[in-house]
């Protein structure tokens, strides 16, 4: 597409001249989005816009109460049945969608265990008349109460972790303080709702869908159809965006598309409205933490007793892991001689909650950012000084027991933080409860799998030749409107040396890319990353300065594969949940500022500053752009996304209730890198996708307290709970 | 969607006469004017009927803002948010009706919804209405029985209920000349955001020789003038005792956007703001 050059020259030239790589090519410079042109003329096609003729159009049926039994399904006279292809339960090869277990059946079974829980499927040649006929079916139930509240169910999943003498240290101390915290459930509100094409062709299924994870998919598809790894395709379309509502949710699109299409023997179109999507997909995980500290009359931190509980929903998809990141994060950037940590996830009558951009970790750090401000408060103390104090040097032990070997530079971030946001004269200016308030969180976020997830995954990466000179790089890693289209040809590039627009992308689909696992976790450009720098490396050596179009040539194609190698040194002990939980922290601070509408109580996150370590910085642009979305979606979280739940089912499911932050809503968001390099992170990068949903909730909430003068401690905060 | 839009059935009358002929004949009709709320509805199958009629072909006749020289305004059918938003003489004179239509969803929205529409739809949140209101806008109803001209202020009966009879259309708002001096009035919408939001407290009042003027949306089951508040401040009463008044008037309610009292203390605190602006403009 041609370009005008008022855009080149005002818009891309100065975003290109953006560059933080001094002696490389093409890490550390604003590549334009290799997909970006395809995106915004409307060339990228999402999985609605695959045409299909002859399709069928999927609908599910869901339930409409939260726990019990089904009676009797009736299918009113009125419309055509013998035209519908209907599946339920007993169509599943094996009932079961595999993700960490298997306790989720694909379709009810006679049980009830959630509000919108599917329980058949039906597919017919005309959309329109597959709505009707989805209304014209009745289900009878036999209700039994739910349970609606953390605590009161069954234990999901529970992990303890102590270090040091806690009980010692809280007897002896000079000040305990303690609180509770709460945070609620959150909508993703990816702009493309979920959506799957299936077919079948001799025994064979392919699936095009949007996901994050595509071997996720493909396992759970293997798992529920009992087929062999080569019987199924999973091909990922253009994804508008995922933030973890498409890491485990689709596992369930995908083979409910794929019963309808057996069952059938047609292609299966199966792709939610919005007001489905938010109904039955997954949220994240609403939390109740219990914070108790102990410290000396200078605020020096002696202890923390932290008890993180959280809500699964009904069934355990995740909530495992995202109950174990929280707690591996629950004691933030700071060095405690003694912990005890606790967490607990509980089964409830909810849909289950699954995985959201920061996995447990914004819950959990909310909690101790909300309570380190309470603390600086009820000590007479500066927040930002009380955090200074306490702050984990190189050298220290985390609760975790994790030895740091790396230079946080919390002070440095602090530092500029307070001087890009004027913090001190704001703070002496803005009287407390007068309506424009300003404070701070400090936090870190584990780059990639917690523990030895890492070594499990024992992800792969290729790279091959191709015949017009260049390379391609294979990867399952997906392209979600992060930048992993244009960040992982950059990286081979540099490794290759060769020119970027020699680099491709393949689209993954499982039938061609290795397992370079899920796009989650902020692993990406990080983890995968540095498998893709030594994929390219082996290929460079391989070819020994070759040209690239006649080695192909002579040849054919050159193909490397790597895979990941453990960090020597790098130890987990899965039983005692003791160990280093990950190789590299990216560590950042953040200033809020806020104003509240005396009249009304609504808030204005005026300015959000923030200082970033996320080591070496592949992609300006992308990497700013990830910062002020992670920002902009905390923003939302804390202020206005407010999950309305009856019998666990969000009530407010619909883009006119559930509000989300516009670009009028969203603050002025002010971003500065301060990247400490990472060894083992391709090109010295960490992570970036998680880090900054975690920071804005706590700084909102303290800064709001300051303007109304309160002592809030949950979020999201609404101007009905601020209006005196 | 989840409507089944090969049941629906739209009519698109190509002139006034065919138009009225077919709100005589058929029966359950709901005109469409730009569209944008049966859109919602027909999403998520709530509320819609099965018979539409479009009124797109009588753009040529129904969409204008025009200045006649008796000094009133009126407002065409099919006339756009946009159309008034931007229209000099609506700039120049009825300044609470620009903000208004400003506030009302995204621009796309503006493009292609109406006041007229959002009239006839009976939102008690909608925007515009209230600054309506406060300018004692009339809507000519015509019919093939006739025309006539009713109150806006008399117009809701209910929640979604109006005067209109099933044969009639809105064809024009007309607003008087205006009564009031800019810095005099004052409009304040309390969404759930800054922008694209559904009200939870709308507001447009003014005031001049003639009289104050209080309008509220999401107050009540409809949009409502406040007439008791207004003739006691005409009579001197103060911001306590007008306020007194007022809650008798209004009768919020918790829904899923907010709480009934929420509502009545942004009611309250918008009531003592505007009667501030006043004292502070004489």
């Amino acid at each position: 597409m041609p370009m005008s050059g008022e855009f080149k020259e005002k818009i891309l030239a100065p975003l290109m001249s953006i560059s933080t790589g001094k002696d490389l090519k093409f890490v550390g410079k604003s590549i334009l989005r290799k997909e970006g042109i395809d995106k915004v003329t409307g060339r990228a096609r999402y999985v609605d816009d695959v045409k299909t003729p002859g399709a069928l159009y999927g609908k599910t049926l869901r339930s409409s109460i939260a726990c019990g039994r089904i009676k009797k399904i009736s299918f009113a006279p009125n419309i055509p049945w013998d035209q519908f292809t209907i599946v339920d339960a007993r169509d599943v090869p094996y009932n079961r969608v595999l993700q960490i277990e298997s306790d989720q059946p694909v379709l009810c079974d006679g049980v009830v265990l959630h509000r919108e829980e599917p329980i058949l499927l039906i597919a017919h040649e005309d959309p329109g008349l597959v709505e009707t006929a989805i209304r014209s079916i009745t289900v009878e139930y036999e209700r039994e109460p739910g349970i609606f509240n953390i605590g009161e169910g069954r234990i999901l999943k529970q992990y303890d972790i102590e270090e040091g003498d806690w009980k010692k240290e809280f007897a002896a101390a000079e000040v305990v303080f303690e609180g509770e915290y709460k945070t609620g459930a959150q909508e993703h509100v990816y702009i493309e709702t979920n959506g799957f094409i299936a077919c079948w062709e001799d025994e064979c299924l392919t699936v095009h869908g949007s996901m994050q994870c595509p071997y996720y998919v493909h396992k759970a598809l293997k798992y529920a159809f009992k087929l062999q790894d080569d019987q199924i395709n999973v091909v990922q379309m253009t994804t508008g965006g995922g933030f973890g509502g498409k890491e485990d949710f689709p596992s369930v699109l995908a083979i409910h598309a794929a019963l309808l299409a057996k069952k059938s023997g047609r292609t299966v179109r199966l792709i939610y409205d919005r007001a489905e999507d938010m109904a039955s997909s997954t949220k994240r995980h609403p939390s109740i933490s219990k914070v108790r500290t102990a410290c000396t009359k200078d605020g020096i931190l002696r202890a923390i007793d932290f008890s993180f509980h959280i809500d699964g929903g009904a069934y355990i998809t995740l909530s495992p892991v995202v109950l174990s990141r929280g707690i591996v994060h629950a004691f933030g950037p700071y060095k405690w001689p003694a912990a005890k940590l606790h967490a607990q996830c509980f089964f409830t009558n909810s849909p289950p909650y699954g995985a959201f951009r920061g996995f447990g970790a914004p819950q959990s750090l909310f909690a101790i950012e909300a309570h380190m401000t309470a603390l600086a408060n009820h000590l007479g103390m500066d927040p930002a000084e009380l955090r200074r104090r306490n702050f984990i040097h190189r050298g220290d032990t985390m609760p975790t027991g994790q030895v740091v070997d790396e230079d946080p530079n919390m002070e440095a971030l602090l530092d500029r933080a307070l001087e890009l946001s004027d913090y001190k004269t704001k703070r002496a200016r803005w009287k407390r409860g007068g309506g424009k308030g300003i404070s701070l969180s400090t936090f870190m976020h584990g780059t990639g799998f917690t523990g030895s997830g890492e070594v499990y995954l024992a992800s792969r990466v290729g790279i091959a030749t191709t015949k017009d000179g260049g390379a391609e790089v294979r990867v399952s890693s997906t392209e979600i409107g992060q930048g992993t289209e244009t960040v992982f040809p950059q990286i081979a590039a540099e490794a290759l040396g060769i020119d970027i627009s020699k680099v491709s992308f393949r689209r993954p689909e499982t039938k061609v890319v290795p397992n370079s696992g899920p796009t989650v976790a902020s692993r990406t450009c990080s983890v995968v990353g540095k498998l893709v720098e030594r994929a390219a490396g082996k290929l460079k050596q391989r070819l020994a300065g070759a040209d690239i179009r006649q080695h192909y040539a002579q040849h054919g194609e050159a193909y490397e594969e790597v895979e990941y190698v453990p960090r020597p040194g790098l130890v987990w002990d899965d039983d005692k949940y003791k160990g280093s939980a990950y190789g590299a922290y990216s560590w950042c601070v953040n200033v809020a500022e806020v104003t509240v509408d005396p009249v009304t109580a609504m808030p204005r996150v005026d300015t959000l500053t923030a200082t970033v370590d996320v080591g070496t910085i592949i992609n300006p642009v992308l990497a700013h752009g990830q910062m002020e979305g992670g920002i902009a979606q905390g923003i939302g979280w804390a202020t206005c996304e407010n999950v309305v739940l009856k019998e666990g089912l969000m009530e407010n499911h619909h883009l006119t209730n559930y509000v989300i932050p516009t670009s009028a809503d969203a603050a002025r968001i002010v971003v500065e890198f301060m990247p400490s390099p990472y060894s083992e992170g391709a090109f010295g990068s960490k992570g970036v996708g998680e880090l900054p949903m975690d920071g804005p909730g706590p700084a909102i909430v303290s800064a709001l307290n300051d303007a109304m003068e309160a002592k809030f401690t949950h979020l999201p905060l609404l101007p009905e709970e601020m209006l005196k | 969607m989840k409507t089944n839009v090969a049941e629906l059935q739209v009519c698109s009358p190509r002139s006034i006469d065919e138009a009225l002929q077919q709100r005589r004949d058929i029966p359950g009709l709901t005109p469409i004017a730009g569209g944008t709320e049966v859109l919602v509805w027909l999403n998520d199958a709530k509320f819609a009927g099965k018979t539409y009629q479009s009124l797109h072909g009588l753009a040529k006749d129904w969409r204008y803002v025009r200045a006649n020289k008796d000094g009133t305004l009126g407002i065409g059918a099919l006339a756009t948010y946009s159309d008034v938003r931007f229209h000099p003489v609506v700039k120049e004179r009825y300044p609470l009706l620009v903000e208004s239509a400003r506030v009302t969803g995204a621009l796309q929205i503006q493009n292609r919804g109406t006041p007229v529409g959002n009239i006839a739809n009976g939102s008690p949140a909608a925007d515009t209405v209230p600054s309506l209101l406060v300018y004692d806008a009339k809507l000519k109803l015509k019919s093939l029985r006739g025309e006539r001209l009713v109150d806006l202020k008399d117009f809701f009966t209910g929640y979604r209920r109006n005067v209109m009879t099933s044969d009639e259309l809105i064809t024009e708002i007309v607003l008087p000349p205006p009564l009031f001096m800019p810095a005099q009035q004052h409009y304040r919408k309390v969404g759930t955001r800054e922008a694209q939001a559904i009200s939870k407290v709308v507001f447009a009042g003014a005031r001049s020789a003639a009289g104050v003027r209080l309008a509220w949306g999401s107050l009540a089951p409809t949009t409502i003038r406040a007439l008791k508040t207004e003739a006691a401040l005409q009579n001197g009463a103060d911001a306590n005792a007008a306020w007194e008044i007022l809650q008798r008037e209004i009768a919020p309610i918790d829904d899923i956007r907010s709480t009934a009292e929420y509502r009545r203390k942004v009611a309250r605190n918008i009531l003592f703001e505007f009667l501030n602006k006043l004292a502070n403009t004489l």
